[in-house]
């Protein structure tokens, strides 16, 4: 009897969790599905769920209207150089935070995060004034250096929170071996925090890749990511959704099946703990 | 995955390099379907001009806004050719962010342009922007319906006849709607509908001293037969509706009538995307019996050179193609005339070719012809536009009152409730603009 319960109560959660998932997923296969309607299908209600003249125009249109490479080699540069560059910059924060707390480090860490609580827009004309004066306007460099900012608080954040789990007294063993701080970091630390450091490369290219204020505001043609691409082919005067869907489909479509291979790596870490 | 990206950064840059010998204007433009006709026919100008490039920056209007503003207003010289309304226009030329355009090629013909645009677009007797596409606004109804239902619309319409047709054209049953209107809340959505229908009421938005006048009687009837119409007559849902959920509606044959911008003509009226595309008739935007004013409903898109551009003679040479009769014809050879940019030019509304393949034509042009901009209201107002007030602040208080005004429509306030807190937040802002001493 005590058996069955539990087997039923396992069908139940895989139910549940299933009907979750699909929620959850549902807006973007809704985007998907659209992509390869017609026009006039997008808006036709009731809607039609799979039973339509499937069709690649859509897609045919959008990549003669757009250089789709171009927006998504931006795309790959900025989120890429953005989390390397921030991770260069946040595991010697988070080590020396995590190792050596000072008195104020709690404090340092509060600050740092309170630098997300300040809408971008507030920043917004000051900063297009430092990029204007700096020729950094729609420029890869600039948009990396914005990129890598705003998301270091983040990452220090994550960092932080996965050394602290590291026991300290590994590290001392180290250095009683006669390990330097350099040693240290690079040999023992690094290693042992592997899948907390995947896991916030992986989710600082996701945010990276989907930010669309930056993107969209210090740019014009050059350096334009895909966020640009998908804001191209919304209208308000103008039924384009079937367009809009395709475009959106391509846009996502790298990050997701990026983060469809990687989710044993993500889920790992976020479960991540040096001792088991 | 490192070196598939430096490789794909080693291309773009030679890629750049390889371009860089010619002069590049960069155009920033909205995602409409004669914008997009427009990029695609481009080999016509870059022929004639082998030594221009162009670098195209589509985006969606509000964004393209917010991008271009930011850029003028600090001269980050990030654009050559803007895509900008008839709204910014005026107020960017006295700003002097806009250079004047005002030594066109021969040929060009500037007296071509619709008069109401044109003098939309001048300031001190100089054009500082050439018109893309025009509209103003007008009643779009299915005859079908109209017929089965015995009414009929006049071309010149009251709201009366309107209220009337509406309610005999509904059949709630059948999800047949008398009237599809715009309820979505902001500037340029449900109060650009709101701000014309006042205007057909004899309504203004202020007094010659600048005070808001939600609380004359004029607003009042014009903001009740509103709410009356859409709950009685009208769509469920209809406070989250804007141009393109009414599109939508219409063309699948929901809506008896719906009244919005002309434009949207050539969309109703398409067989590939429309149902109803052989049943629309067109008939003026309404006006209230007794005042002689009919919305005043005038847009337009407009390609503006900023100051701070690089290239002025490479974007003039560029607008002044763009915006010719000759691109016209060049559109009407390869698609037909019935897809050449409305709204700009008196000599296409003559061409009895285009009568012929537009039968929205005549209507369009009339309504635009009855649009006076630089008189919006049957009273004295210190301010021109249409279905805007051309004032800087205008977007941040037409937003906001067009959210009270959705409020209304979706029941959460009554009308005079919302009526008195539009009256309060206008004179708030505009007391602290500086325009109420």
């Amino acid at each position: 009897m005590a058996r069955n319960v539990t087997k039923n109560r396992k069908l139940a959660m895989t139910v549940l969790a299933w009907a979750i998932g699909i929620l959850i997923f549902f807006p973007i296969l809704w985007t998907i599905l659209t992509s390869f309607k017609t026009e006039a299908e997008a808006i036709a209600s009731p809607p039609s769920f799979l039973f339509f003249d499937w069709t690649l125009d859509n897609y045919r249109e959008v990549q003669e209207r757009s250089n789709y490479f171009r927006h998504f080699s931006n795309s790959v540069i900025i989120s890429l150089g953005s989390t390397i560059l921030g991770l260069a910059i946040a595991i010697p924060a988070a080590w020396s935070m995590a190792f050596v707390p000072g008195r104020r480090t709690k404090d340092v860490l509060m600050w740092m995060l309170s630098t997300k609580m300040l809408p971008p827009v507030g920043v917004l004309i000051p900063i297009y004034l430092i990029f204007r004066d700096t020729g950094l306007l729609d420029t890869l460099t600039g948009l990396t250096i914005v990129l890598m900012l705003i998301n270091l608080p983040i990452i220090i954040w994550m960092l932080f929170t996965y050394f602290r789990e590291i026991p300290g007294e590994i590290l001392e063993a180290a250095r009683m071996d006669g390990a330097g701080l350099k040693a240290e970091i690079i040999h023992v630390l690094t290693p042992m925090a592997v899948p907390g450091i995947a896991s916030t490369l992986l989710l600082n290219i996701i945010l990276a890749w989907n930010e669309a204020f930056w993107t969209l505001n210090l740019t014009a043609a050059k350096a334009a990511p895909l966020t640009a691409f998908i804001a191209s082919y919304s209208s308000p005067e103008g039924l384009f959704y079937a367009k809009l869907s395709a475009a959106s489909t391509m846009a996502i479509a790298p990050i997701l099946i990026l983060g469809w291979f990687s989710q044993k790596q993500l889920v790992r870490g976020l479960t991540f703990g040096a001792v088991k | 995955m490192k070196y598939p990206a430096l490789l794909v950064a080693a291309t773009s840059t030679l890629a750049l390099a390889a371009a860089a010998h010619a002069e590049t204007i960069t155009i920033a433009t909205v995602n409409n379907g004669d914008m997009i006709r427009m990029q695609k026919l481009t080999d016509g100008f870059t022929k004639d001009n082998p030594d221009i490039d162009l670098e195209w920056v589509t985006l969606e209007e509000n964004v393209l806004r917010q991008r271009v503003t930011t850029d003028i207003a600090t001269k980050g010289g990030q654009y050559d050719v803007m895509t900008i309304g008839n709204y910014e226009v005026p107020i960017w030329a006295k700003q002097d962010w806009l250079m004047p355009l005002d030594d066109m090629p021969e040929g060009y013909d500037a007296d071509d342009i619709l008069p109401a645009i044109r003098s939309a677009l001048t300031v001190d007797g100089k054009l500082y922007a050439a018109p893309f596409y025009g509209e103003s606004a007008m009643v779009m109804y299915r005859t079908d319906l109209a017929e089965k239902a015995g009414v009929t619309i006049p071309a010149q319409p009251t709201w009366t006849d309107i209220m009337n047709a509406a309610k005999a054209m509904t059949d709630k049953s059948g999800e047949i709607y008398g009237i599809c209107l715009r309820g979505k809340p902001g500037w340029g959505e449900n109060m650009a509908f709101l701000t014309a229908m006042a205007n057909s009421y004899g309504a203004s938005w202020f007094d010659k001293d600048w005070k808001a006048q939600f609380d004359s009687p004029e607003w009042k009837a014009a903001f009740n037969d509103y709410l009356t119409m859409m709950n009685e007559y009208g769509p469920p849902g209809s406070s989250s509706n804007g141009f393109n959920e009414n599109l939508s509606l219409f063309q699948q044959g929901k809506c008896g009538m719906w009244i919005d911008a002309t434009v949207a003509a050539s969309f109703v009226t398409d067989p590939d995307d429309s149902t109803v595309a052989d049943s629309v008739g067109f008939a003026q935007f309404p006006n209230k019996e007794g005042v002689d004013n009919h919305g005043n409903w005038l847009w337009s898109w407009n390609l503006a050179v900023p100051t701070s551009t690089d290239s002025p003679e490479a974007a003039k040479k560029f607008i002044a193609w763009a915006t010719s009769k000759g691109y016209t014809e060049l559109v009407a050879e390869k698609e037909g005339w019935r897809a050449a940019p409305p709204g700009t030019r008196t000599s296409l509304y003559e061409n009895p070719e285009y009568q012929k393949a537009a039968p929205f034509a005549e209507m369009t042009l009339n309504s635009m012809n009855a649009a006076t901009p630089d008189k919006p209201s049957v009273k004295d107002v210190p301010y021109t536009g249409g279905q805007f007030v051309a004032i800087p602040e205008f977007q941040g208080i037409g937003t906001g009152v067009g959210q009270m005004f959705s409020a209304a429509l979706a029941g959460q306030v009554n009308a005079d409730q919302a009526l008195q807190n539009a009256q309060q937040l206008t004179t708030r802002e505009m007391t602290k603009a500086g325009y109420i001493k």
